[in-house]
């Protein structure tokens, strides 16, 4: 009987501890993540590939393998060209902006000055307002009728009220326009990177080359941003994969326009694929995307494993 | 090469006072070493004289010139760092000709100094190595290059060996000491280790909350301390203090010495209760108390490893010792040192 109780006791005790063991407790607490993964990223774009060598749409739901014909007319249209170089102006353009604000915005936040705390607060705002409302303030600063930025401008005597620019309706001002959006919803985001970074510089580096006679400049880009290079990259890499696929601001200040003037690719696709429902080719359009990305996440990475002696 | 003078050194941080009027005068040439307990107010003075904190009131007066309002690079400082501060993203070669390069030198020029600085440390193999490839021991050796590159008319040490372990430590202070000879430049060093206070300095100045308690050789500061802070923060273990008449009266451990060991001299015999006592190799301290006496700690006693009175000195007795009466210092009762009463 004694034996028979003690057995029993035992085998209890090894379920008891089962969530002890990292090899029971390591997979389900990855298991979401692999599950998010796989179900809403990886099977997706696995749709994608499929789709983008079929000869898919919404009227005609054919899956016949057509090769890289899709891929081929895409390339051959006028607008994709246009619309690929629109995306690297629009990544890079609001990713400069957005480093400079970030960079400049960082040195300020770390002075101690009356407020800063909530000044501190406040700058995270674009970051955190939903995209749809911030864009919306934006489209009517920049109206042509009701525009704040001009009736500032007239109000200063720097313009006439006749030569006041047409912001969204210019092609070259329309660009800018989503650039400075874009560049202001990302910048936030740049000055928590940088000051993540700065901070993390070590004071007797700071105060050595104050001795040695480094003045604001030199101090800041031969010692400072070099330290805090792999940081920033880190940065740099989510801001540029972020906003090479991103259609939001676009979609919702010009939707491409005017004339595709506008256009990025995350757009394109869409209107391409969802709204005009030809899947096929917005497909195609969409996984244009993954190389130029892996291009330039490998390229970065690479540069962050030099940095790290 | 040019002397230092602080005057009247006041430096307050938001309601606190960290450097309360000090005045110091360092010779051209001279090692001065400020020794305090941690927070006195040490590094806070150093690095006002270095520029990188302006003072609340006072002056830094360097080779005759007032310099309070010159920013760092124009006082002719060089400062070396607790943790040596140096560019990791740099080779060695580029971290020493870094103070050279903002004052646009000739590249040839910059060559041969950080030639010569990398010559005289001993560090010219590791000239194409960067910071992380380094021991403690190299690091400080660089930093130590990096600030003599611009051949400095003064040279602060911030606790340059307080990263080193102690081993090394001994080696390095050695090695400072010889170097600054040779090049004699003036130094001020902060420290709150008193063995290399007493090893390098050819004076030190003891701080304890932002004030000056003495300056003095470190014959002087051991032997003459001048009241009961710096008695008790030189010397371990530090000088016994007891209660006496309407003061305190004080004396070395070494001093208080079983009363068959001393022969001849006024002598003030005291009965001595040893509670236990620890063997060091080279010495032996005795800890115990003095009957009759009023004393804030344990009084010990420093005495020779092997002595046949040893032998007679057991934890829990009694047994005689004395100390010479010239060994013995009179502190009043608040704390400053007074003549025999």
């Amino acid at each position: 009987m004694v034996a028979i109780a003690d057995k029993a006791v035992q085998s209890r005790s090894r379920f008891k501890f089962i969530l002890d063991r990292p090899k029971v407790l390591g997979p389900i607490f990855v298991a979401p993540a692999i599950l998010y993964v796989l179900v809403l990223v990886g099977l997706p774009f696995l749709l994608a590939v499929y789709y983008s060598v079929s000869a898919y749409t919404i009227y005609t739901q054919s899956y016949h393998f057509v090769g890289l014909r899709n891929f081929i007319d895409i390339f051959h249209s006028q607008i994709f060209r246009q619309t690929l170089a629109n995306t690297f102006i629009f990544t890079i353009g609001s990713q400069i902006i957005g480093l400079i604000l970030g960079k400049f915005g960082a040195l300020v936040l770390l002075r101690p000055f009356r407020g800063r705390k909530l000044v501190r607060a406040l700058i995270v705002l674009p970051w955190a307002v939903p995209v749809a409302l911030a864009t919306v303030a934006w489209e009517w600063m920049f109206d042509s009728l009701y525009s704040v930025i001009n009736w500032t401008l007239v109000a200063l005597h720097i313009i006439n009220r006749s030569e006041a620019p047409n912001w969204l309706g210019n092609p070259h001002l329309a660009m800018l326009c989503v650039i400075v959006v874009n560049a202001w919803r990302f910048f936030p985001f740049a000055i928590v990177i940088f000051l993540a970074g700065i901070t993390a510089v070590p004071q007797d580096i700071i105060d050595a080359s104050i001795v040695d006679g480094a003045g604001f400049w030199r101090r800041n880009y031969q010692i400072i941003v070099p330290i805090i290079a792999p940081i920033v990259v880190v940065g740099l890499i989510f801001g540029t994969v972020f906003t090479f696929t991103d259609l939001s601001v676009v979609y919702l200040l010009t939707n491409g326009g005017p004339v595709n003037a506008t256009q990025v690719l995350g757009n394109l696709g869409f209107q391409i694929g969802i709204q005009s429902g030809d899947v096929a080719h917005g497909a195609a359009v969409s996984l244009i995307m993954l190389p130029v990305l892996f291009v330039l996440v490998i390229l970065m990475l690479r540069f962050i494993r030099r940095r790290e002696i | 090469m040019a002397a230092v003078i602080t005057d009247d050194i006041v430096k307050q941080f938001e309601g606190t006072t960290a450097v309360n009027g000090i005045s110091l005068s360092v010779a051209d040439s001279e090692f001065m070493v400020l020794l305090g307990p941690s927070g006195c107010g040490k590094t806070t003075l150093l690095r006002i004289i270095c520029g990188l904190e302006k003072q609340t009131a006072g002056d830094i007066v360097i080779g005759g010139n007032v310099v309070n309002d010159l920013p760092p690079r124009a006082r002719g400082v060089a400062m070396m760092f607790q943790s040596y501060g140096l560019y990791p993203h740099y080779k060695v070669r580029d971290n020493i000709a870094f103070p050279l390069r903002t004052q646009r030198v000739p590249s040839a020029v910059i060559k041969s100094k950080v030639d010569w600085a990398a010559e005289l440390l001993g560090i010219t193999d590791l000239l194409d190595r960067r910071p992380r490839q380094l021991s403690g021991g190299e690091r400080q050796r660089v930093a130590l290059a990096r600030a003599l590159v611009r051949e400095p008319t003064v040279l602060l040490l911030d606790e340059p060996l307080s990263n080193l372990d102690a081993k090394l430590r001994a080696s390095a202070r050695n090695e400072i000491k010889q170097f600054q000879q040779r090049v004699g430049t003036t130094t001020i060093y902060v420290t709150h280790d008193q063995v290399e206070a007493m090893g390098m300095g050819d004076r030190i100045a003891v701080i304890d909350h932002g004030q000056v308690r003495q300056i003095g050789t470190p014959t002087a500061i051991y032997d003459d301390p001048a009241d009961r802070f710096v008695a008790t923060f030189v010397g371990s273990p530090p000088m016994n203090i007891i209660a006496w008449n309407d003061g305190y009266l004080g004396f070395r451990p070494e001093n208080l010495l079983p009363r068959e060991m001393i022969d001849g001299g006024d002598v003030t015999e005291f009965s001595y209760h040893v509670d236990r006592w620890e063997y060091l190799g080279s010495e032996r301290i005795v800890y115990g108390k003095l009957s009759g006496v009023e004393a804030a700690h344990e009084v010990t006693a420093k005495l020779p490893p092997a002595h046949v009175s040893m032998e007679s000195i057991r934890p829990g007795e009694k047994h005689a010792f004395g100390v010479r009466n010239n060994m013995i210092c009179y502190f009043n009762r608040d704390g400053a040192r007074a003549h025999r009463h």
